[in-house]
């Protein structure tokens, strides 16, 4: 048997004031769920800067939430630009970010890496249309 | 021992069914059942923002009372370092003399500053980030932090430093420096806690890193007061006989007083129990790796702001600042307390266990269908968080509805609604009524 939560999450271009709040509310749900601690605080990482990743770069998308028996899944689609090189993009310190948004304090190039390092699999696909990184973590 | 002992109770005669307490409460402990608030225990932390935001004065904190000191043979008192911010003593350099020597002739036998304590742990706690480990370390000096930490962010329970809380340092030095030096036998000796603090009430009844406390007791603040005003006036001997601590560890009281005797720069100190809660969200998330000393106190401007004293948060910062300055600094006494830091005596010696307050059900597959049954339930209530059902908020009521403790008549809008429905039906029969006897007639 395998029942199958999905929740879907609207993440706005820019919206700064909202930052954090989608990862937050996923957080929260696990924590309700009864997941592990370790793996909610790597879930919580992931998803946080995932859900940065998407207001700092792109044209805004959804991040969806997807919980099966055993896994947990969560989907960031975006609507574009997409990612040049996705390679460069994944080297630690490799960072396209504004000077604006460095002042805010992000912007450090680690989005990516930590993504990928607190996920047990992370799949990225890009083009100028949009871009998907899917996470997946298994209880 | 009571698996969840609490400190905060609530006086339900004084309590008027008002929604300030669930508003303001950080782990949504509270709920108003039947006109009066109700104290979820395994929720509750003990920080004591609801004594302070209840109007009516309907919540307080058990502590115990000054005459319980007489069942010990020998009493030693821990005095926070709080308790000297408490009076004035204008153009008086000899302060912390005076508070010591009055609580002395006030029936203690001896005085051993919490302070002290709180030297030691300084020294263990610059010793244990050395050690490579999860960053920020976070500090394990205030008991209600500690406590959120177990219940809202369990995940962050390996950050938390291996060192015991000042007081419980302090009880254990204290006793075993009387023991020796009047060759008597620790059983017979109480140490009394002068507490700033419910969670330190708590902490020692039912310990977070121990299994049994070596503080016998604790006796709050507002209870010593006025007595020991009247001690520090007339107090002859105004010279307290023996080691006192630095300003190191008076500093303790004020937030950010711990950073600094641990000396680490690259810390934060936080105070309010809402801000720690939001600064542990920022750890939660890595915002915060690169810190390597996180000190988070419950109460607005550290100790100082504890529910338990006399004199506001303000004055009393601005006061334990000037007797810091008035005590100064010596580095023998420093010496002294990393000796007793290198003994072990501040090492805690059990892990602390989360708190499973969250999670809404043992099997997940049921807790899935309980978040979404939550879901639904927000959607179909108003949003406006009015505390009317006696929830903090619509979504608090949704999990209540859901985990069995409440239901969706408590909603006074779901309510109305469905009152308005029974009329309008009642209105219908009563027409079909009227039909019906029109046709027989």
């Amino acid at each position: 048997m395998t029942m199958i939560y999905t929740r879907d999450y609207e993440i706005e271009k820019e919206d700064f004031v909202a930052a954090g709040e989608v990862s937050a509310r996923i957080k929260n749900k696990l924590k309700q769920l009864g997941v592990a601690p370790a793996l909610i605080r790597k879930i919580a990482i992931a998803s946080y800067e995932a859900e940065i990743n998407m207001i700092i770069h792109s044209y805004g998308g959804h991040m969806q939430l997807d919980i099966d028996e055993d896994s947990i899944k969560i989907t960031c689609a975006d609507t574009g630009p997409g990612i040049p090189d996705i390679d460069l993009a994944m080297q630690e310190g490799y960072s396209t970010a504004s000077d604006t948004v460095r002042e805010m304090g992000f912007g450090a190039g680690m989005g990516l890496p930590n993504m990928s390092k607190n996920s047990d699999n992370m799949h990225i696909e890009s083009s100028p249309a949009g871009t998907t990184v899917t996470l997946k973590f298994q209880m | 021992m009571e698996k969840y002992f609490h400190s905060v109770r609530l006086e339900k005669e004084k309590c008027s069914g008002c929604t300030n307490c669930i508003k303001r409460c950080p782990t949504e402990a509270i709920r108003v059942q039947k006109g009066k608030a109700k104290i979820l225990k395994e929720r509750c932390i003990d920080c004591g923002e609801c004594i302070r935001v209840c109007p009516y004065h309907a919540k307080n904190a058990v502590t115990d009372p000054l005459s319980s000191i007489s069942q010990f043979k020998y009493k030693i008192a821990l005095p926070a370092p709080a308790l000297y911010a408490q009076f004035k003593m204008i153009n008086q350099v000899d302060k912390v003399d005076r508070v010591l020597s009055g609580l002395k002739a006030m029936g203690f036998d001896d005085v051993f500053e919490v302070a002290k304590g709180a030297e030691i742990c300084a020294k263990a706690i610059a010793k244990e980030l050395e050690k490579p480990g999860n960053r920020p370390v976070i500090s394990s000096a205030c008991p209600a932090v500690v406590r959120l930490i177990q219940v809202r962010f369990p995940e962050l329970l390996d950050n938390v430093v291996k060192v015991d809380a000042p007081v419980e340092v302090a009880a254990k030095v204290a006793k075993e420096e009387f023991a020796k030096k009047n060759n008597v036998d620790i059983s017979e000796i109480g140490a009394y806690f002068i507490t700033p603090c419910p969670a330190k009430m708590t902490s020692i009844k039912s310990p977070l890193a121990k299994e049994k406390s070596d503080v016998d007791g604790a006796i709050s603040i507002l209870e010593v007061y006025g007595l020991l005003t009247g001690q520090l006036k007339s107090a002859d001997a105004r010279h307290f006989d023996g080691v006192k601590a630095t300003a190191k560890g008076i500093g303790w009281a004020n937030s950010g007083g711990e950073t600094f005797a641990v000396g680490e720069k690259n810390a934060l100190a936080v105070d309010g129990i809402s801000n720690v809660a939001r600064a542990l969200e920022d750890i939660e998330n890595d915002k915060l790796k690169d810190l390597d000393f996180f000190e988070g106190l419950a109460c607005v401007g550290g100790c100082v702001g504890g529910p338990l004293v006399f004199e506001s948060a303000f004055v009393a910062q601005s006061r334990v600042q000037k007797i810091c300055d008035e005590v100064g600094f010596d580095e023998s006494v420093e010496e002294q307390a990393r000796a007793y830091a290198q003994s072990g005596v501040a090492a805690t010696k059990k892990q602390m266990e989360a708190v499973d307050v969250m999670k809404l059900d043992d099997d997940r597959m049921e807790a899935l269908r309980k978040i979404q049954k939550i879901e639904e339930l927000v959607q179909k209530l108003p949003g406006m968080d009015c505390g009317s059902c006696g929830a903090p908020s619509c979504r608090a009521l949704a999990e209540d509805i859901v985990r069995g403790h409440a239901q969706e008549m408590d909603c006074v809008f779901i309510l109305k609604e469905k009152v308005r429905y029974l009329a309008e039906e009642m209105v219908d029969l009563a027409s079909k009524d009227k039909l019906s006897e029109d046709e027989t007639e």
